[in-house]
C-alpha cells in the first residue's frame, strides 16, 4: 500500500516535469562556420548558404530561416534555387546532387530533403566523366544541366532527377563543329559555366575551361554559335538583352562577346583587364546588370594585380564613373545582385556578398555605397569571443537607451532596410527583452539582441580607449587616398587581429536596474561604466589592488599591467567607464560580481580576491588566497615548471631505455638491435603514455588551488539566526569558500563613512573539488533575488522569516548546508555517480507549461561530458537529464551560458551560437512559412509557368514522384 | 546537549550503571540502554561528571571478559552500552599522560594483555564482529580490505582503499584497452578499463590487492563500462577517499576460493601489509584474523558498518567560524577519528608558523589557522 502511493508521487511528479521540462536545440545564430556555396532565389526572396560541413541554411526576412543537414558530411559545393519555385538544388563534393524544398505543414513550412542523385556514366568510363562542375536550372523549372569534368552537359529532369538521355550534349557532338582555326581543335576540357539565355530559355551557353563558348539550341539539339575565347574561361554572363555574352578569365581580362544569329561574326567587341598592365588574377564571376536610365553595373570579383594586391579579396563595381575595389578581409565565396521592382528585374539595389567570415550587403542606390547592416548572419566572432553573459527581462527604459546609443554608432551605415524579404515570420513576439552580452579579445564588448531568432547587434563598448595600445588610431582606417589604384575601400568588420592580447574581456556583469557594468580583462583590469546618454571627457582613475599581501616567494612571470591614459578620454554616448580596478599581480580575471545597490564590486584572480567600493572609489579589502607550495599561481601563465618537469620525466624515461638496452645480451648489442629496441620502447611508450591517466585524490598542492572561481553577494544570517546581514562569498579552485560580513553605514553616511568587511566563515569542502557555483537560499528554498530587483518589484522580498540555505556548487557535488551555523544538510554527488564534472550552472525559474501560476526554480548544470542537467532547488535531487554538446566539443562547452528563463547558447563554431531550451514555455525558435508568389512571372515570358497547361504531362510526374517520396519520408518519420 | 542522560534515571532494566573512574576519583551515574546517545555526547557527559572540562581524555571500559576496551566512537560506545552486565566500569586517562602506542597491548590491567591481544584474533562466538576499533586510529587503522566476496563471482575482486587523511598517495594509473567478453554471439571484444601503471610505494601497491593489467569494472559501486577513461578516471577521483575497486585480476591463480565453511582464508594470499601501522594490521591479515572472517562469511573484514560507506570522509568538511575556531560538520563517527586528516589543512590555510611535530594534530592546527585567538574544538 505505502510503496503504491509512494509510487503514484513519483509518477505525479514525473508528470510535473514533463510539463516544466524539455530539451530542444532551437535555433543557430551568427555566421555559420566556413560557408562554401551561395544562392538565391529572386522570386522567393531567400538567400541560402551552405557549408563545408554539409549544412545548407536558408534566409529571408529576418527571423524567417531555415536549416538542414545533407546525410553526407561533405561540403556544399553549389546551391541552386529552382527559378520560380520552392525547389534547391544542392552539390556536394562528392559529386551528389540534392533536392530540397519548402513544404508548408500546419501553416509552417520546413526545409526537407526530398531527392538525392548521382550521375552514372556510361560503363567503364572514368569518373571525371560525370564529375560535375557546373549546374545550371532551367528557367523552366524541369530541367537542370549538368556540365562535367569530362566535358558532357547532362540533361535531368527535376525534381525526379530523371535522366534525358537522348538530350544530353556530349563533348564529340559540340566539338565536332568546332571551327577548325579553334587553336588545332585541342581539348576543350571540362564546363566550367553554363548560362540560360535571358531572352530564348531554348538556348544555353557552354563554356569550357579551355576557353571556348558554345551557344548551343536545346530543341534543335545542335551548336548556334561558336565564341573561340583563348584564355582560360572563368565565368560566364549572358547580359539581360541577350544581346551579349561576358565572359571572364584567368589572366584577370573579361571580354564581352555579341550574339547575333548564326551567321554573325563573333568578334571578340571589347576585351579589357581592368587592373592591368602587370600580370593580374582569375576574374572568378562577373555580372553585368542594366538600370532603366543610365548605364549599366558591372561587377566582378578578383582581378587584382597579381603581384601588389594578389593577396585582396576584392570585388569591383563600376557603373558610369563610380568605380569601386570592395576589399573584403576573409576570402570571397560568392555574390549576387538584388533587382528592385515587381518581378525583381529593375534596377540593383544590393548587392550581397558572402566571404568566408561575413555576409556584407552593400547600398547600391544611395550614394557612396554604404554597407546595410545585417538583421542575421552577424559575424559574431568578428574579434574572437572570450566570453558572454545574458540578461533576461531587460527594462524598457535601459533597452531604449542601449538602442539609442547603438544607433549613433551605425551612423555610417545606409539607412535602408533589408533587401531580403522572403517568408513571413509567424512567431509570436518574444515575450520579454533579452540581452547577450559578449567579450571579445580586442577589448570589446558587443550588446545583442537575444529575445528572439535573430541574433541582432544593438551596440559595440570597447574598452581600448582607456589604455594606452600600441595601436595608432589613424591606422585601422586606412581609406584608399585619393588617386589610388584600384580604388580600394575596406568593407566587413571581421578583424580578427587583436593590438593587444591583454585587452582580451574575460568577465561581464551587467546590472539591468541600474545601467552599471563591469567588465574584467586578462591583464587584471576591472572597469565599472555607467550607461550615460551624452557624450563625456573624463579621466578614469585606476586603483592598483595588491592581491599577494605581501605573500613570500612570488615571482609573476606574466604580462604587465595595461598602461592607462592619465588625461581625460572622450567618450561617445553609450557605457562610459568611470572607475578602474588593476589586479596586481596583473592575472587574469576569473571571477566578478556587482552588488549595484551596495555598490560594490568583488573580483577575483588566481591570487585572491577582493571587493571594492565605486561609490568611495576605495578598495574595501583583499584576501590572498594563493598556495605558496603552488608553483604554477606563483609564476604567472609563462612558467617553465611544468616543462622542467616533463622534460625532467623524459630524460629519466631516456635514461631508462637506454638501460634497457644494455641489458640485452652481449652477442646482439649490435646498432640494428639497439635501434630496434628503443624503438619497440618508444611504440610501447607512445602507446601507453596518451591513454594513461593517474588516480590521486586532489591535495592542497595541486596547481591553482587558490584561483577564485565564483563569488556572490548575499543579504543573509551569517553570525546569528536572528539578523541578516550583507555577506560576500568566494569559492576556490581548491575547494574552499569564504564567507565575509559587509558592514554599510547608512544610506545617508554612504559617500563617507568607510565599508567594513570582516571574514565570518571559511569552509574548506573535503573533496577539495573547486567550486563553481554559490547560491543562498532564502527561507522558502527560492534563490535569493538580485540586487534592486524587489527594489523595482520584480521580484518577491526573500522570505527573512525563516532559515536560509547555502548552497555549495563544486564541480563534483551540490551541498547544501543550513545557516547560519554551516553544517551538512544535503547533498547530491554527481562525479562519484557517472564520473562528470559541473562545468557551468546558473540558476533559472520553470514555467509549467500546463498551469499558467505554477513554475519552480531550479539549477542548470552543464557537464564536461556535455550533458545539461536540471537539479532541482532546494532538494538538489537530479529531475532531468539529455545529452546537448558532444563531450570532445571543449570550446563549446565553456561557452555555455544559461538565461534565467532555462534556455542556453553555446558556441558551435568560433562565429556561431547555438541556442537551446530545457524549458516547457520559453522557447525561442524561427516558425516562418514561405509560399510561392501567386503570379510569379519569369523575366521572360516565352514559356509558360510550370503550373501553366503545356506542362501539365511533365508536372504530373514529377508531382508523382514527389508524393511518392513524401510518402515515404512520412512513413520513415512515423 | 546531554540532558538525556543527566538525570540519573530509575533503576529500570533499560537503565546501565555506569563506574567511571579518573585517577583515583569515581562517579557513578547511569544510561538509558535502549537510547546511549552519540559517544560525543558521552564524551562530554563523562567531563562533566568529572569536572575535568577541557582535559583531553582516553576512555577505556572493561568488557565482560574482563578485557580493558576502548571506547572512542559511536559502535564501540554503543557495544560497551550493550554488553554491559549490568555495570559499566570506565577507566578514564589523560590523553597526555597515556601511552597511545601502549593502550592496545599494554593496558592498566598489565595482565590481561594477553587476554586482550587474543581476542582480537579469537572468533567469538558472543558477538557478531570483532571489536571495531581496537586502537586509537592515529595508531591503526586499515588501509586496505577485500570485500563482498560472497556476492561477487570468484574471478572478480572488490577491494577497498582506505585513504582517510594519509599523505601517501594512491598511485596508481588507469588506461583504456580492450577485454573479451563472452556473449550469446560467442566472444566479443568490448573497450574496457585496466591499471596500467603502480607507484611504487603508494597505497595501491602496498595493498598487494591490484595489479597491472586488473580489469577495472566498477568504482563505488558504478559500472564503468561504456564510460570513457576520463569519466572514471573523474569517479576514483571523487571517490578517493573511500575507493572500492571491483577489479577482474589479470592474475586469477590467487582469487578467493569458496569452499563450504571452514578454509576460506585465501584471501589473506594477497592481503596487503600495511607499512606505516604494519604490526597493528596484522590482527587482520594473520591466519587467526582470517579464521574469524571465515565464520562470518558475509564480510571478511567488518571493521566498519555499512553505513559508514555513507558517511565517508568527504562529509566532514571543515568550518572556520569568525572566531576562527575549527569545526568539522557533521559529526565523523569519532572526534579523533579525523584528527590525521586535519594537518592536510594548514598548507592551505598558509599559516605555516608551527613546526608539525605537536602531538595533537588538532591543537597544532588550532594555533596554526587562527587569525584571531581563538579555540579549536574539533567535534
Amino acid at each position: 500500500m505505502k510503496r503504491f502511493r509512494r509510487h503514484g508521487q513519483e509518477s505525479q511528479r514525473d508528470r510535473l516535469k514533463q510539463e516544466l521540462f524539455q530539451f530542444s536545440k532551437t535555433v543557430e545564430h551568427g555566421f555559420p562556420h566556413q560557408p562554401s556555396a551561395l544562392g538565391f532565389s529572386p522570386s522567393l526572396q531567400l538567400l541560402a548558404i551552405g557549408t563545408r560541413s554539409g549544412a545548407i541554411k536558408l534566409y529571408g526576412a529576418p527571423g524567417v530561416e531555415f536549416m538542414g543537414l545533407h546525410e553526407e558530411n561533405a561540403a556544399v559545393t553549389q546551391v541552386h534555387f529552382l527559378p520560380h519555385q520552392v525547389e534547391l538544388v544542392t552539390l556536394l563534393d562528392d559529386n551528389s546532387l540534392h533536392m530540397w524544398t519548402l513544404r508548408a505543414h500546419k501553416g509552417l513550412s520546413e526545409l526537407l530533403e526530398i531527392g538525392r542523385f548521382t550521375l552514372t556514366g556510361p560503363p567503364g568510363a572514368p569518373p571525371s566523366v560525370t564529375r560535375v562542375t557546373a549546374v545550371l536550372a532551367h528557367s523552366s523549372g524541369e530541367l537542370l544541366l549538368l556540365g562535367t569534368e569530362g566535358g558532357h552537359v547532362f540533361v535531368v529532369e527535376v525534381p525526379g532527377f530523371r535522366e534525358l538521355e537522348e538530350r544530353n550534349i556530349s563533348l564529340d557532338q559540340v566539338s565536332s563543329s568546332v571551327p577548325d582555326d579553334y587553336i588545332g581543335r585541342r581539348n576543350l576540357e571540362h564546363v566550367e559555366a553554363l548560362q540560360e539565355n535571358p531572352v530564348n530559355p531554348n538556348q544555353v551557353v557552354i563554356g569550357y575551361g579551355r576557353g571556348l563558348m558554345v551557344i548551343w539550341d536545346l530543341e534543335t539539339q545542335r551548336a548556334v554559335q561558336h565564341i573561340p575565347a583563348t584564355q582560360q574561361l572563368e565565368s560566364v554572363w549572358w547580359t539581360e538583352d541577350g544581346s551579349h555574352i561576358l565572359s571572364s578569365h584567368s589572366d584577370g581580362s573579361y571580354c564581352r562577346w555579341s550574339v547575333g544569329g548564326e551567321d554573325s561574326k563573333d568578334e571578340e567587341e571589347k576585351s579589357d583587364i581592368p587592373y592591368g598592365h602587370f600580370p593580374c588574377k582569375a576574374i572568378s564571376k562577373i555580372v553585368q546588370l542594366p538600370t532603366a536610365n543610365g548605364p549599366p553595373f558591372l561587377v566582378f570579383s578578383g582581378g587584382m594585380p597579381r603581384a601588389s594586391y594578389g593577396d585582396r579579396h576584392c570585388i569591383s563595381v563600376i557603373h558610369s564613373k563610380t568605380h569601386v575595389a570592395l576589399d573584403f578581409t576573409s576570402r570571397i565565396i560568392d555574390f549576387f545582385v538584388i533587382r528592385d521592382g515587381p518581378q525583381h528585374t529593375g534596377d540593383p539595389s544590393a548587392l550581397v556578398v558572402l566571404v568566408e567570415e561575413e555576409l556584407v550587403v552593400i547600398d547600391l542606390q544611395t550614394e557612396g555605397w554604404p554597407v546595410i547592416q545585417t538583421p542575421y548572419l552577424v559575424p559574431l566572432h568578428s574579434s574572437a569571443i572570450t566570453c558572454s553573459h545574458h540578461v533576461s527581462s531587460i527594462p524598457l527604459k535601459l533597452w531604449e537607451r542601449v538602442i539609442a546609443a547603438g544607433e549613433l554608432q551605425l551612423t555610417h551605415y545606409s539607412k535602408k532596410p533589408w533587401p531580403i524579404t522572403g517568408g513571413q515570420n509567424l512567431a509570436p513576439d518574444p515575450p520579454q527583452r533579452d540581452l547577450l552580452l559578449t567579450g571579445h579579445e580586442d577589448g570589446t564588448v558587443r550588446f545583442w539582441d537575444a529575445s528572439g531568432v535573430c541574433l541582432y547587434p544593438m551596440y559595440k563598448l570597447s574598452t581600448a580607449g582607456v589604455f594606452h595600445t600600441d595601436t595608432d588610431p589613424n591606422d585601422n582606417m586606412n581609406q584608399g587616398t585619393e588617386g589610388e589604384w584600384p580604388p580600394f575601400r575596406k568593407v566587413g568588420c571581421f578583424d580578427p587581429y587583436s593590438d593587444d592580447p591583454r585587452l582580451g574581456i574575460q568577465k561581464i556583469h551587467l546590472c539591468k536596474y541600474s545601467g552599471y557594468l563591469i567588465v574584467a580583462g586578462t591583464a587584471g583590469q576591472i572597469l565599472v561604466l555607467e550607461l550615460n546618454d551624452e557624450e563625456a571627457e573624463q579621466t578614469v582613475e585606476a586603483k592598483v589592488v595588491d592581491l599577494l599581501q605581501g605573500q613570500e616567494g612570488f615571482r609573476w612571470k606574466g604580462h604587465t599591467r595595461l598602461d592607462v591614459r592619465e588625461e581625460p578620454v572622450l567618450f561617445p554616448p553609450g557605457f562610459q567607464p568611470f572607475a578602474l580596478v588593476q589586479c596586481q599581480p596583473p592575472a587574469v580575471v576569473t571571477a566578478l560580481t556587482l552588488h549595484s545597490e551596495w555598490k560594490l564590486v568583488a573580483f577575483g584572480t588566481s591570487h585572491g580576491f577582493g571587493l571594492y567600493d565605486y561609490q568611495q572609489k576605495n578598495n574595501v579589502f583583499v584576501k590572498c588566497t594563493l598556495n605558496p607550495s603552488d608553483q604554477l599561481a606563483m609564476e604567472g601563465p609563462l612558467s617553465r615548471v611544468k616543462s622542467i618537469k616533463k622534460s625532467l620525466r623524459q630524460s629519466f624515461r631516456r635514461i631508462r631505455r637506454s638501460r634497457v638496452s644494455n641489458s640485452f645480451p652481449v652477442g646482439c648489442n649490435d646498432a640494428l638491435q639497439e635501434a630496434n629496441a628503443r624503438l619497440e620502447a618508444e611504440l610501447a611508450e607512445m602507446e601507453l603514455a596518451p591513454v594513461q591517466r593517474k588516480i590521486e585524490a586532489r591535495s592542497s598542492d595541486d596547481s591553482f588551488t587558490g584561483l577564485v572561481r565564483t563569488l556572490y553577494f548575499a543579504d543573509t544570517f551569517l553570525s546569528d539566526s536572528s539578523h541578516n546581514t550583507p555577506s560576500l562569498w568566494a569559492g576556490t579552485n581548491g575547494g574552499s569558500v569564504f564567507a565575509y560580513m559587509l558592514r554599510l553605514p547608512p544610506v545617508e553616511h554612504r559617500t563617507d563613512e568607510p565599508i567594513t568587511a570582516h571574514p565570518a566563515k571559511e569552509i574548506q569542502l573535503m573533496h577539495r573539488a573547486p567550486v563553481v557555483g554559490i547560491v543562498v537560499l532564502d527561507g522558502h528554498g527560492a534563490p535569493l533575488p538580485e540586487p534592486l530587483e524587489v527594489a523595482h518589484d520584480l521580484s518577491r522580498s526573500p522570505d527573512m522569516q525563516g532559515s536560509h540555505h547555502l548552497l555549495v556548487v563544486s564541480e563534483e557535488q551540490f551541498k547544501v548546508f543550513t545557516l547560519p551555523k554551516v553544517s551538512a544538510k544535503m547533498k547530491l554527488k554527481l562525479t562519484a555517480i557517472d564520473g562528470s564534472r559541473v562545468r557551468r550552472v546558473g540558476v533559472a525559474w520553470f514555467g509549467s507549461s500546463r498551469s499558467e501560476d505554477y513554475g519552480e526554480s531550479g539549477l542548470v548544470v552543464l557537464t564536461n561530458q556535455g550533458d545539461v542537467h536540471v537539479v532541482s532547488l532546494p532538494s538538489v535531487k537530479m529531475q532531468v537529464q539529455y545529452p546537448c554538446i558532444r563531450r570532445e566539443d571543449v570550446s563549446g562547452i565553456a561557452s555555455c551560458v544559461f538565461t534565467k528563463h532555462g534556455q542556453g547558447f553555446y558556441l558551435i563554431s568560433p562565429s556561431e551560437f547555438e541556442r537551446f531550451s530545457l524549458s516547457t514555455r520559453c522557447l525561442v525558435e524561427p516558425r516562418c512559412l514561405v509560399e510561392l508568389p501567386a503570379h510569379s512571372a519569369s523575366p521572360t515570358q516565352h514559356r509558360p509557368q510550370p503550373d501553366g497547361s503545356s506542362q501539365l504531362q511533365s508536372c504530373f510526374v514529377s508531382s508523382a514522384v514527389l508524393q511518392e517520396i513524401q510518402k515515404s519520408l512520412e512513413v520513415d518519420q512515423t | 546537549m546531554n540532558k538525556n542522560h543527566r538525570v540519573p534515571s530509575n533503576r529500570s532494566l533499560s537503565a546501565v550503571e555506569v563506574k567511571s573512574k579518573f585517577g583515583a576519583e569515581f562517579r557513578r551515574f547511569s544510561l538509558d540502554r535502549s537510547k546511549p546517545g552519540r559517544f560525543d555526547e558521552f564524551y562530554g557527559l563523562l567531563q562533566h561528571v568529572h569536572r575535568i572540562p577541557n582535559v583531553e581524555l582516553l576512555v577505556g571500559y572493561a568488557d565482560v571478559h574482563g578485557d580493558l576496551l576502548p571506547i572512542n566512537n559511536d559502535d564501540n560506545y554503543h557495544k560497551a552500552i550493550s554488553t554491559a552486565s549490568p555495570l559499566l566500569r570506565l577507566f578514564l586517562q589523560r590523553k597526555e599522560e597515556a601511552d597511545h602506542l601502549a593502550f592496545g597491548t599494554d593496558s592498566l590491567t598489565r595482565k590481561k594483555n594477553t587476554v586482550l591481544s587474543a581476542v582480537l584474533l579469537r572468533p567469538d562466538p558472543n558477538r557478531k564482529k570483532p571489536p571495531v576499533i581496537i586502537s586509537l586510529p592515529k595508531d591503526f587503522r586499515p588501509v586496505s580490505s577485500i570485500i563482498d566476496v560472497d556476492i561477487l563471482p570468484e574471478t572478480h575482486r572488490r577491494v577497498r582503499l582506505y585513504k582517510h587523511g594519509q599523505e601517501k598517495p594512491l598511485g596508481f594509473y588507469i588506461r583504456d584497452g580492450s577485454s573479451v567478453r563472452v556473449t550469446p554471439q560467442g566472444l566479443e571484444k568490448v573497450p574496457g578499463i585496466f591499471i596500467s601503471r603502480m607507484v611504487p610505494g603508494g597505497l595501491a601497491e602496498s595493498t598487494g590487492l591490484l595489479a597491472v593489467n586488473d580489469e577495472v569494472l566498477e568504482v563505488n559501486g558504478i559500472e564503468v563500462a561504456g564510460k570513457s577513461l576520463d569519466q572514471v578516471t573523474d569517479m576514483m577521483i571523487a571517490n578517493s577517499h573511500n575507493l572500492i575497486i571491483t577489479v577482474k585480476p589479470a592474475n586469477q591463480r590467487n582469487n578467493i576460493v569458496r569452499s563450504g565453511g571452514g578454509g576460506g582464508g585465501a584471501a589473506s594470499g594477497s592481503s596487503g601489509r600495511s607499512s606505516d601501522s604494519g604490526a597493528s594490521y596484522y590482527g587482520y591479515s594473520s591466519p587467526g584474523g582470517i579464521g574469524a572472517a571465515a565464520s562470518t562469511p558475509s564480510h571478511i573484514i567488518q571493521n566498519f558498518h555499512p553505513e559508514e560507506l555513507e558517511s565517508d570522509e568527504d562529509d566532514e568538511d571543515l568550518v572556520i567560524e569568525a572566531g576562527g575556531e575549527a569545526e568539522l560538520i557533521p559529526c565523523a563517527p569519532s572526534a579523533s577519528y579525523s584528527m590525521p586528516s586535519l594537518p592536510r589543512y594548514e598548507p592551505h590555510l598558509n599559516l605555516r608558523t608551527a613546526a608539525a611535530a605537536a602531538s595533537s594534530g588538532s591543537l597544532a592546527m588550532e594555533r596554526r589557522s587562527l587569525e584571531e585567538d581563538g579555540t579549536v574544538i574539533t567535534l
